[in-house]
């Protein structure tokens, strides 16, 4: 069975170099990559009445704008790369549901980019990077 | 027929709404439009306020108070006292414990019973309390905390019937509540007058809305303001309040609905935290004071009607606070997205145990344990008013005698209650449009344009609610709220064996390990 890597992917130029990077380990390992895309999510924030009237219908379409305006153009350019690409689209904590998709997988490895925030905004909001370091259950690549 | 009746309605009401808001600054200072306004209402709805307020004969318990008590404790004995039952189960549907994880992204339990919380908890928790305490002494906690046990089962009943007849349209979103289970509910068990119902159900929540869960909110925010900033015109703090309500319902400018909702949580925590740092403060007195509690729920402590009145501000106090068995919960609750409509009925039914039994009661265990009662110490008896308000060490009634209780501990406290009561009444006033809303598309069919009438209307309400003293108005309007628990205990005891079903599949697959936890 091919090893299967996994890259975080959310449209910035930081996780566009985690793609590209995990891409070229994969061919010359011969493994699979799945492309891993979050939408920030806690079952625990408030929503007003009306939002959680509408929230179906809103979960859609934001599900159906991560595959049309990131997921599919990706999955386009990468289609003549030479490595078998699928992707994920999940809800839930970033890191977290990255690493879930990892385990689900079997994945032996993430990959994912960092945007080099300043210290104080990343110990002020966090960083997925530094929180998957921590929290990966496979080897983590940080490409920078 | 129907959209011309709708048509001819909203014209009225709309020129109703804007002549009453037009003249709302000047009521502030023209005593006698204000009066005269006062008049015609109360001539004209006196009898329906009379009537959903009027007592049994021969007593001073109003009927509509034991209409929702009855019924609740005929739904806790039809489904086996069902609170106590699924209690633990309760509390891991909010966890998300039996949640899909594939469905992340839907609305949790969790987020629909905090929403749903935001509406019911309020003034009533605070001032109401107080209200009941103050008259009926501490026997009052006793009974208010067994109707918040019952009530549970009415909670459960409606939510769980909410859920299930929900409209999902094709777009997919929700629209659900009494007025839906009303009609197919009775369709379906092929019992006449569901529809009628309905219509009766949705005309008394829009009247609800606009008054016990706008007005009524509106006024008693800007007193609170008024207390901490020196007496002011009241079209000052309704202009900034339907402003900011007006972005929040019609702008989609969620973001200040989330801070405040999110405030609103927080401030029900502190507010029960530092209740029990009071109560721990005065330790010394728990013996006294549920000696206190017992015995004047049993016994005649002096108070206004002896003990039965001591149950009667109880239960009142209960019914008022936790809107169980009115529907409103019902209609916040139908739009979680769950495949077992029983779930959300669990869930909802923690609504009247937080509302009722954990921040009502330490209102009043505030009040009882830092002895703001006057007990004639040579007969043991509380010292009564000519009212039949129990006198008070610091002489202040309702919000005042809450405020007071904590001040004798924290001296800053009266501060941080004026913002909670604030921000209470803000996301009651949010919740309420939105049920309102429900009930007025249920008449006047879905559309925007249908709902854009309606939230102009209620925004142009928050500036009548804050600068005139309607008296007779917000009568009016509480009494639509109760008048809306008359129609929807109907059709829930028509419906219940249909909730009977629900439970008992649900719970035999529980036990079976057919539905199973996802984590």
């Amino acid at each position: 069975m091919k090893d299967i890597l996994v890259a975080a992917y959310d449209g910035s130029a930081a996780s566009r170099r985690a793609v590209d990077f995990a891409i070229r380990q994969a061919g010359l390992i011969d493994a699979s990559v799945v492309i891993a895309h979050v939408l920030e999510w806690s079952p625990y924030s408030f929503l007003t009445p009306q939002e959680i009237a509408e929230r179906h219908k809103r979960r859609a379409e934001e599900l159906a704008r991560a595959q049309n305006a990131l997921i599919d153009p990706l999955l386009k350019e990468l289609g003549d790369a030479g490595v078998p690409v699928s992707a994920e689209v999940r809800y839930g904590h970033v890191a977290e549901t990255i690493c879930q998709i990892a385990k689900e997988a079997r994945a032996g490895q993430v990959f994912v980019g960092r945007t080099g925030e300043s210290r104080l905004a990343q110990r002020l909001f966090g960083s997925v990077a530094v929180t998957l370091a921590q929290i990966s259950p496979v080897a983590c690549t940080i490409v920078p | 027929m129907q959209h011309s009746f709708g048509s001819r309605a909203l014209s009225r009401a709309l020129a109703l709404a804007f002549a009453l808001c037009a003249a709302a600054p000047a009521w502030a200072q023209v005593e006698t439009l204000d009066d005269t306004i006062n008049r015609i209402f109360a001539d004209s709805t006196g009898w329906f306020v009379s009537l959903i307020f009027s007592n049994f004969p021969g007593t001073s318990f109003p009927w509509i108070v034991g209409w929702l008590v009855v019924a609740a404790t005929v739904f806790t004995l039809y489904f086996g006292f069902i609170q106590f039952r699924v209690l633990g189960h309760s509390i891991a549907l909010v966890r998300g414990d039996y949640s899909d994880p594939r469905d992340a992204g839907e609305v949790s339990h969790f987020q629909a019973l905090a929403t749903a919380l935001s509406g019911t908890v309020g003034l009533g928790n605070i001032a109401g309390v107080a209200v009941a305490v103050g008259i009926g002494g501490p026997g009052a906690t006793f009974w208010m905390i067994l109707a918040g046990l019952l009530g549970m089962a009415s909670k459960f009943t409606e939510c769980t019937l909410g859920v299930k007849y929900r409209n999902e349209y094709e777009d997919g979103t929700v629209s659900g509540g009494p007025m839906y289970y009303l009609t197919k509910g009775f369709a379906e068990r092929g019992v006449p007058g569901g529809r009628v119902l309905a219509v009766l159900f949705s005309i008394f929540c829009i009247f609800g809305a606009f008054g016990g869960g706008n007005m009524f909110q509106a006024n008693q925010a800007h007193q609170q303001l008024a207390g901490v900033f020196g007496d002011y015109p009241g079209w000052i703090t309704g202009v900034v309040f339907a402003f900011i309500v007006f972005i929040v319902i019609v702008g989609g400018i969620k973001s200040i609905a989330r801070v405040t909702e999110k405030v609103v949580p927080f401030m029900a925590i502190l507010y029960v935290g530092t209740a029990l740092v009071i109560i721990g403060m005065n330790i010394g007195n728990i013996g006294w004071a549920f000696t206190q509690i017992f015995r004047g729920a049993f016994t005649d402590m002096g108070i206004a009607g002896g003990a039965v009145g001591a149950l009667i501000q109880g239960f009142k106090r209960a019914a008022f606070s936790n809107e169980a068995g009115v529907g409103s919960a019902a209609i916040a609750h139908s739009a979680v997205r769950t495949k077992e409509p029983v779930t959300e009925g669990f869930v909802s039914l923690l609504e009247p145990f937080i509302d009722t039994v954990v921040i009502c009661t330490m209102t009043a265990l505030v009040i009882i344990f830092t002895g703001q009662l006057v007990i004639d110490p040579e007969t043991g008896r509380y010292v009564v008013d000519q009212g039949g308000h129990i006198v008070t060490a610091t002489g202040a009634t309702g919000v005042g005698l809450t405020s007071a209780a904590f001040a004798s501990a924290f001296s800053w406290f009266p501060y941080l209650l004026v913002v909670a009561v604030v921000l209470f009444a803000f996301s009651t006033m949010i919740s309420w449009s939105y049920y309102g809303l429900k009930a007025w598309t249920y008449l006047f069919g879905e559309g925007k344009q249908q709902e854009l009438i309606f939230k102009i209307l209620f925004c142009l309400f928050v500036i009548v609610g804050a600068a005139a003293n309607l008296g007779p108005v917000i009568d009016f309007s509480d009494a639509a709220i109760f008048a809306m628990a008359v129609v929807n205990i109907i059709g829930l005891y028509v419906l219940m064996p249909i909730v009977k079903r629900e439970v008992n599949g649900y719970l035999s697959r529980l036990r079976s390990g057919e539905i199973r936890k996802f984590t």
